[in-house]
């Protein structure tokens, strides 16, 4: 099973060549295609995130990988063995559901233990192996409870050392901590990032959370009915979106439509936008810049040097306590959306209500999308 | 998982097989059989029918075996009116049975499903415990009850209600009485996990809209817990249809209800040809409520075809 | 549903419940009458009980009836079982109309016609009747309320659990065994209760497929109740009550102990 890889045969382990492998995978149920010739890459030791809103794909791909799901479509390799023919409970890939599903008539031994005993371990190894796990999940001494005597949280790491106690080539966590309050799940969002760190296995984490998937993965899969719309680490994915739906989708932004002019200038509604570059696109395509909140200047008076810059009035704040998300109704009846962080110790926002303010950013700050 | 199943069929297969099998054996093999006798002539001889099916007389066999086939036992149900007052009678008990079973059963089912959430359990449990101690026993309960000299004549005289003893046993009331009492908790069931799943919300939304109580009970409530009267109503009707050992024990001698009629073809006149006609006609009767009861189940349960 | 009863709801509940403990207690009562006749007190007696220790017939039918009853809901169980893991996880399959309308019809038809057709069959068959045909008639007529009772229990059926034992290497037949199964236990035990308590209880069936020497305690019953009110049938009518009684009483106590457990489970992985 899992313990050795022994699964996995042909070709060794090879660094270069990913961990999972998605080869034009299609999934239909009826006539709905859940998941639509989607092709994707997932490596060793990488916390990896699956993204997007409900329906989108992201946990019939889980599935798929587990099992529990067989493509329509195209193949799934692991270590480069497609592995759809392969039965659930033989493929070396673990899964962490979202409602736990822990075994209520078995103790959390039993629990999680359970991966173990249908293998051909010994009983004292087995039990060596679930005290390492119950320590490491913190939970030492937990052995002899029953599921109904243990808080969410609780059973949630219980959820996880039974997952992890074969130590598969890949963990799947399909939403879990979708139960656990804002504040547990903070907590536990750096745990799982340093419990993948030390044990060097790849996460695949399925999440509609975009702030989740922001910290705890390397990379992340934005998927939208059934198709990938942009693969790449948190930070690309929030500066450098390939299109105006992943723009909108992570995080805030504001579009401004326009028309390229040379030398990487747009001429928009509100007059000349000077860019950082308009990359593919030629003079007189349709382009819109987006720019998100927190790289947009606020002033009361006009700035000298800032080549960008417009004038409007605040119409709406909403305080956040560590910042202030400001509306400003622009003089083309648009409107922008400004964060401010309160760094003064007054507290409250610097600007109110109906103020007169000029807003500015560098060119480098927006980037411009030509979908 | 559903394509799991389909990957190893035989697993599935296997599965299905032995129940399947019993019940073609058991079940359908034998309404084939009294099919057969039906449509036999009485013999006197062992079994006590015409012809007998018999493989071993080859081909030949077989077409003598159709030809004394007959439609004799049908044509005597259809002409001697014994059997027509019969079947009458027990729709006409059936019929008024259930309708007294949904009088006394709604109200019943309402009540427990108004009763605090800790107590539904337990009144639950004390509607079902009658019907798991015996049937027989039960009527026969109201034998000792309803006897010339049994506890409610006791009562009623004691109470001055009546003079003499009245004969409450073997009549048509004695009948209704079992019939209700035995199948109550069919009715009220149903009729109970109908009214119980109910959302409350949309009372609560009645109310705001303007409705009395008296209202909401009448235009919210009685729709939407007619899928649980019906089923409450079939579950009851079909078998009452068919009932013997009530109207048995309770009942008369004038006009029999179908179920002692064929018991007592088969097992009085041993007439196994017409007993079987009887079943047979029986069955065709219940068809239609029997395939609406099943429409019910499949759509309550969710797991139908 | 549960804004509060009304005193016609309270009323309600109450007058059905006299109705239906009504004749029930009286038996019961009577079975304790010294006197034969029911309208006369005799004062508290055992004397029936005596008596019914002496019928051997009595005794011998009830031994039948226990024995019947054990076999047949046995039998009933396990074939009801696999009739509803059928119906909850095959999906659509060919003459699934016909497989569920035969599992179903006995539920509602009339006794006398599954009597009436089973005797038929083993006439044909030229089997001998007796105790073994009442068991198979039984075991026919009880295995429609096991599936009823199970495939209600498989449609709520929490699948997650049998994905996450599968997930942990467990292969589909042994996790059906060692985790669905053990979880669904209360709903197969109760449906071996109610098989049970069918076999022990039904009459018509038994009366059309029995044999000599096979006469079950209904039937003995039933023919002793044609000539009239006996006080001993009121006592063996009492121990039945109190024997299905005690049963069904240990059989909710152990499965509420088993459901609340379940439930404070469940409850608590939503917190």
């Amino acid at each position: 099973m899992a313990d050795g890889g022994k699964a996995a045969q042909g070709p060794a382990t090879n660094e270069k060549q990913p961990l999972v492998r998605f080869e034009a995978v299609t999934k239909r149920f009826g006539s709905v295609a859940a998941v639509e010739a989607l092709s994707l890459d997932i490596g060793h030791d990488e916390f990896f995130a699956l993204l997007g809103p409900s329906g989108c794909g992201k946990t019939t791909l889980l599935r798929m990988l587990a099992g529990f799901e067989t493509p329509t479509e195209g193949r799934i390799l692991l270590d480069g063995e497609d592995i759809v023919p392969v039965q659930p409970h033989r493929r070396p890939v673990n899964m962490m559901f979202q409602s736990y599903a822990l075994f209520p008539h078995l103790t959390v031994e039993g629990n999680i233990g359970f991966g173990l005993r249908q293998g051909n371990v010994a009983r004292a190894e087995i039990a060596d192996r679930v005290a390492e796990m119950l320590a490491l999940v913190r939970l030492p001494g937990f052995g002899a409870r029953r599921i109904d005597q243990l808080s969410g949280g609780q059973r949630q790491r219980v959820a996880l050392a039974r997952s992890l106690i074969k130590r598969p080539r890949v963990l799947l966590l399909d939403e879990p901590l979708a139960a656990l309050d804002k504040k547990l799940r903070g907590e536990t969002q750096f745990e799982l990032m340093e419990l993948q760190r030390k044990l060097g296995t790849t996460f695949v984490i399925v999440t509609h959370d975009q702030e989740e998937a922001m910290i705890v993965a390397d990379r992340i899969a934005v998927m939208d009915r059934g198709r990938l719309m942009q693969v790449a680490s948190p930070a690309e994915i929030y500066e450098r979106p390939n299109s105006r739906w992943v723009a909108g989708f992570i995080g805030e932004a504001t579009m401004m439509e326009g028309r390229v002019g040379p030398d990487d200038n747009i001429e928009s509604a509100l007059g000349r936008v000077r860019t950082g570059g308009t990359g593919k696109a030629r003079p007189g395509d349709t382009v819109w810049l987006a720019l998100r909140p927190e790289k947009i200047g606020m002033a009361a008076d006009r700035p000298k040097d800032h080549v960008n810059s417009v004038s409007g009035t605040v119409s709406e704040i909403g305080y956040r306590g560590d910042m202030s998300i400001y509306k400003i109704l622009l003089s083309d009846g648009s409107v922008m959306k400004v964060a401010l962080t309160n760094a003064s110790a007054r507290g409250g926002a610097p600007f109110s209500l109906n103020d007169p303010v000029w807003l500015s950013w560098p060119p480098e700050a927006g980037v411009v999308l030509t979908e | 998982m559903q394509e799991n199943l389909e990957k190893r069929d035989w697993g599935g297969r296997a599965v299905l097989l032995l129940p399947y099998l019993w019940l073609v054996v058991f079940f359908l093999t034998p309404f084939i059989i009294v099919l057969k006798i039906s449509l036999s002539q009485t013999a006197m001889a062992q079994p006590p029918y015409l012809p007998v099916f018999d493989l071993s007389a080859g081909w030949a066999g077989l077409k003598e075996f159709a030809a004394q086939l007959s439609l004799d036992s049908f044509q005597l149900l259809f002409t001697d009116l014994i059997y027509l007052l019969s079947y009458l009678k027990s729709v006409q008990v059936a019929a008024i049975s259930t309708i007294i079973l949904l009088l006394i059963g709604y109200p019943f089912a309402y009540g427990i499903a108004r009763a605090p959430r800790g107590w539904q359990p337990l009144l639950v449990m004390a509607v079902v415990l009658p019907f798991w101690t015996s049937f027989l026993i039960r009527v026969y309960a109201w034998i000792n009850i309803l006897q010339r000299d049994g506890l409610l004549n006791d009562v009623l005289m004691r109470l001055y209600i009546v003079d003499t003893p009245v004969s409450w046993l073997s009549s048509d009331t004695a009948i209704y009485i079992g019939m209700v009492y035995s199948y109550l908790p069919f009715m009220v069931l149903p009729l109970y996990a109908a009214l119980e799943q109910m959302d409350e919300t949309l009372l609560e939304a009645a109310a705001d809209l303007g409705c009395s109580r008296w209202k909401t009970f009448w235009l919210v409530v009685v729709p939407l817990s007619l899928p649980g009267a019906a089923a409450g109503a079939l579950l009851c009707f079909i078998p009452i249809v068919g009932e013997f050992v009530i109207p048995d024990l309770l009942g008369g001698s004038e006009t029999l209800m179908i179920g002692q009629t064929l018991w007592n073809e088969f097992f009085a006149n041993r007439d196994w040809p017409v007993a079987s006609a009887i079943a047979v006609t029986l069955l065709a009767l219940l068809l239609v409520p029997m395939l609406f009861y099943e429409r019910l189940q499949q759509r309550s349960l969710g797991g139908g075809p | 549903m549960r804004r509060g009863a009304s005193p016609f709801n309270i009323v309600s509940v109450a007058l059905g419940l006299a109705f239906l403990y009504l004749p029930i207690t009286v038996l019961v009562i009577y079975s304790f009458n010294a006197s034969r006749l029911v309208t006369v007190w005799g004062g508290w007696s055992l004397a029936w009980y005596r008596e019914l220790l002496n019928d051997a017939a009595l005794l011998q039918a009830a031994w039948i009836s226990l024995r019947v009853a054990a076999f047949s809901a046995t039998a009933a169980t396990i074939l009801g079982t696999l009739a509803a893991v059928a119906l909850v996880r095959l999906g659509p399959f060919r003459s699934r109309l016909l497989f569920s309308g035969m599992v179903y019809a006995p539920l509602v038809m009339p006794e006398v016609i599954t009597g009436l057709s089973l005797l038929l069959l083993f006439v044909a068959l030229n089997v001998d009747r007796g105790f073994w045909t009442i068991t198979i008639a039984h075991t026919t007529l009880t295995m429609c309320f096991v599936t009823v009772i199970v495939q209600s229990r498989l449609i709520g059926f929490d699948r997650s659990l049998e994905e996450a034992a599968m997930d942990l290497g467990c292969p589909p037949l042994k996790t059906f065994l060692t985790i669905t199964l053990p979880l669904i236990a209360p709903a197969i035990a109760a449906g071996w209760m109610l098989a049970f308590t069918l076999s022990l209880d039904d009459l018509v069936i038994a009366s059309f497929t029995t044999g000599p020497g096979a006469t079950t305690l209904p039937i003995r019953i039933y023919s002793e109740v044609r000539l009239g009110v006996k006080p001993e049938i009121n006592a063996v009518c009492t121990i039945m009550i109190a024997v299905v009684a005690a049963g069904t009483i240990v059989a909710s106590l152990i499965t509420k102990g088993g459901a609340a457990r379940r439930e404070r489970a469940a409850l608590g992985a939503q917190v």
